[in-house]
């Protein structure tokens, strides 16, 4: 057998007979699908939650407008006097009161209007009674200027029409968002795996420093070759891991949706928002009509080509970071010196999951999309984000795929032949902490 | 071919820093030869550059006469000064993944460490693991694995740090058995006196340099200054000692008057141990004479005076 895979070999078996990594790998599954039941259930509890609204209106406006929707009802008062409406507000608990005085004039009635409540509204309460106003003005004042009655129910059709149209993109909009979250999934898959995974590559090599077997290893094999079987085994055991992970979770999901009889698409799709920090425009469709459309859309996705790219991109991603971490481990004596080394590797892997739920969920082609997938630090993660919406034409341009996998490939050269120098002279260092010079004299011996 | 390795105006920088200094090396096939000097000499790093761990700035060295070679690795067995082991796995497998990868195949490696593990009375550790192990338990099995695929060539640095004196003698023995056999071996130290006995060759490393190497007894001919320590039986010893003092260089003095004897070193004039020898045997019987010959690190330290000297 040959020595790289001996050594792999052995990296895989320590790894996975590992006590803590069994207990991680068969924990971790219940402790997400209990998550994933929490937040379900707090989100459902959520939305149920249904807001009572106090409306006083002395006036003779707004006598129609005010109509119970899903999420909003509303109390009338009338011929009391305000305080006793506060009053009953307060006491009833409702979320709020909303007064519209007496007025001869629709402008000054509303200006003079008012919202009370407990706590300071948030927007979700508010907006809806503004847009109510905002309509009734809006008709007023285009009857000023000389609007027919007529006129206006032309164009309060047509504005109607338009939003219908409107709220169509929305819906594509929406669909647009969860596509880059498909792909942010794996990107943030991409992510994770390579902060668990490059720092147990990191702790294992600083165990054969600190074990001192190093040199016994290295007198047998090539130090590149020691680091490159301990890359591979590491992640053929995180590869473990994640597919254990995923088969049981969905399993256990599975199973408690069908005990508990929750229903599995509309959790889903509720979980994918709350942990998707983001997203403020909710891609909740309405209807069962606009359900089918979604469905239709989110099989498009090219996920043969999605999950394709994301094995380049994993596995380019994962060895250049993972490298960068093997000659981490070689540099320092013990962990606890990692820190230093370890933050710069971090942060380019946050700015990308960062910069990736914000400008390519809402630009996906857009300048900053564009140059952090192609910067081989990020596009892993960036360029996943985009590919959902496809290659080609409204998607990823095929010259940048090309070109951010050309800079992913001549990067992962040069890194793991950086580290690969750091890590050969890295392990037969002991004492002290080397500095960012020293590691670049490293470079030349 | 007589030599098994040789070193060729070796030089190895780290940075700005000489580690090794043109060194050239002749270790003969078939005994063991010291790698002598302090701590920081060089000796780690030439050994490091014969197991092809690190690579010479400029200079060659030669393997059985080859140029050294990734295939060497195999006809060399290497004991480092900082070795340890994989504390969570298991002794036998360990040991086994470790010979596997100087290329031995799994079932001729199982066969060996049994036979090593039953020699060494350590059968039963085999599936211990090595954190359950003493310091010294698990050196030999470093030795074993050192040894194990047979090499040509044994590198054992600082081979006894470790060790009880009662191991350090089972290993000490086990290595010349292994001379008898036909290996040879460099032994790499700064404790000069713990391998002096064995050494049939060294060489003294020194700030990077080589100052001093061939075969031991002759090394300690050229150093030998003619110093005596002498031992008489004789009445009236004071006398005699003031009789000879005025003649020749003594030190280091005494007599006991009840036993008569009178003890003392002297330095002599080259080629002139006949005449003092008539002298001694006129007046007294002579219970020994022996001349002081230098220990390797008396060699040492008086090599490096020397050098400065000149300097």
């Amino acid at each position: 057998m040959n020595k790289l895979s001996l050594i792999i070999k052995r990296e895989y078996l320590a790894k996975v007979r590992n006590k803590s990594f069994v207990i991680m790998t068969f924990l971790s599954p219940i402790l997400m699908v209990a998550m994933i039941v929490l937040i379900a259930y707090l989100t459902k509890v959520n939305d149920s939650q249904k807001r009572i609204i106090a409306v006083f209106n002395e006036s003779d406006y707004f006598s129609t407008d005010f109509n119970t929707t899903e999420r909003t009802s509303f109390v009338f008062f009338k011929r009391i006097s305000l305080q006793a409406a506060k009053d009953s507000t307060l006491s009833l608990g409702f979320s709020g009161l909303l007064h519209i005085p007496i007025g001869s004039d629709l402008e000054e009635v509303t200006q003079n209007s008012f919202f009370y409540s407990k706590e300071p509204p948030n927007s979700t309460l508010l907006d809806p009674l503004e847009n109510i106003f905002e309509e009734r003005l809006r008709q007023r004042r285009l009857i000023d200027i000389g609007v027919s009655t007529e006129e206006f129910t032309t164009i309060n059709n047509s504005f109607e029409i338009n939003i219908a149209t409107f709220e169509g993109e929305q819906n594509l909009k929406g669909i647009n968002e969860m596509k880059a979250f498909v792909g942010g999934g794996f990107g943030y898959l991409i992510m994770m795996f390579i902060i668990i995974y490059g720092g147990f590559v990191m702790r294992s090599v600083i165990e054969e420093k600190t074990s001192r077997i190093i040199e016994v290893i290295i007198s047998s094999v090539k130090p590149f070759q020691l680091m490159l079987g301990k890359i591979i085994g590491t992640s053929l055991a995180g590869i473990t891991q994640f597919s254990i992970w995923i088969v049981s979770a969905s399993l256990l999901l599975f199973v408690i949706f069908l005990v508990s009889g929750i229903d599995l698409t509309g959790i889903s799709d509720q979980s994918a928002m709350v942990s998707n920090p983001m997203s403020t425009i909710s891609p909740m469709p309405q209807t069962t009509d606009a359900m089918q459309l979604y469905a239709l859309e989110f099989l498009q996705i090219p996920w043969f080509l999605l999950i394709s790219l994301f094995l380049v991109y994993f596995v380019l991603g994962y060895l250049i970071y993972s490298s960068i971490y093997a000659a981490i481990g070689a540099a320092v004596d013990n962990e606890t010196d990692t820190q230093q080394f370890i933050f710069p590797i971090i942060l380019p892997l946050m700015l990308a999951i960062y910069v990736g739920f914000f400008s390519v969920f809402s630009n996906p082609h857009g300048p900053i999309a564009v140059a952090f997938s192609l910067f081989p630090f990020t596009s892993p993660i960036v360029m996943l984000m985009r590919l959902p919406g496809g290659i080609g034409e409204g998607g990823v341009p095929l010259w940048q795929i090309i070109i951010s996998i050309v800079l992913l490939i001549v990067t992962f050269v040069g890194i793991v032949w950086l580290a690969a120098k750091i890590y050969r002279v890295g392990i037969l260092m002991y004492g002290k902490k080397p500095t960012y010079r020293e590691l670049y004299k490293w470079l030349k011996y | 071919m007589k030599n098994i390795l040789v070193a060729r105006n070796v030089t190895k920088k780290f940075g700005n820093q000489i580690a090794l200094n043109n060194v050239s090396l002749e270790i003969p096939r078939n005994c063991i030869y010291g790698l002598l000097g302090p701590n920081g000499a060089g000796k780690t790093t030439l050994i490091r550059i014969i197991n092809q761990i690190t690579y010479p700035d400029s200079g060659e060295v030669l393997f059985n006469g080859e140029l050294l070679q990734p295939h060497h690795i195999a006809q060399i067995g290497y004991l480092p000064e900082e070795r340890g082991l994989y504390k969570s796995m298991k002794v036998g497998e360990q040991a086994l993944y470790l010979a596997q990868l100087k290329g031995l195949s799994k079932s001729d490696a199982n066969q060996r460490l049994r036979y090593w593990f039953d020699k060494l009375d350590i059968g039963d550790w085999w599936n211990r693991k090595i954190q359950e192990l003493s310091k010294g338990m698990a050196q030999k099995i470093q030795f074993i694995v050192t040894v194990l695929h047979e090499p040509k060539l044994l590198i054992f640095d600082e081979p006894f740090s470790g060790f009880d004196p009662i191991n350090a003698n089972i290993i000490k023995d086990e290595i010349i058995k292994l001379k008898e056999k036909g290996t040879s071996i460099i032994f790499s130290t700064h404790r000069m006196e713990s391998v002096e006995e064995l050494c049939e060759y060294i060489a003294l490393l020194h700030n990077a340099e080589k100052i001093l190497d061939g075969k031991l007894e002759d090394i300690k001919k050229r150093y030998k200054n003619n110093i005596f320590r002498v031992g008489l039986e004789l009445e009236n010893g004071e006398n005699f000692l003031n009789l000879i003092s005025d003649k020749f260089d003594i030190t280091e003095s005494t007599y006991d008057i009840r036993k008569k004897q009178l003890d003392f070193t002297v330095q002599l004039p080259s080629d002139d141990t006949r005449n003092f020898l008539s002298i001694l045997s006129a007046e007294a019987s002579i219970n020994n004479f022996v001349e002081t010959i230098p220990t390797a690190n008396e060699i040492f330290i008086q090599t490096v005076q020397n050098k400065n000297a000149h300097e």
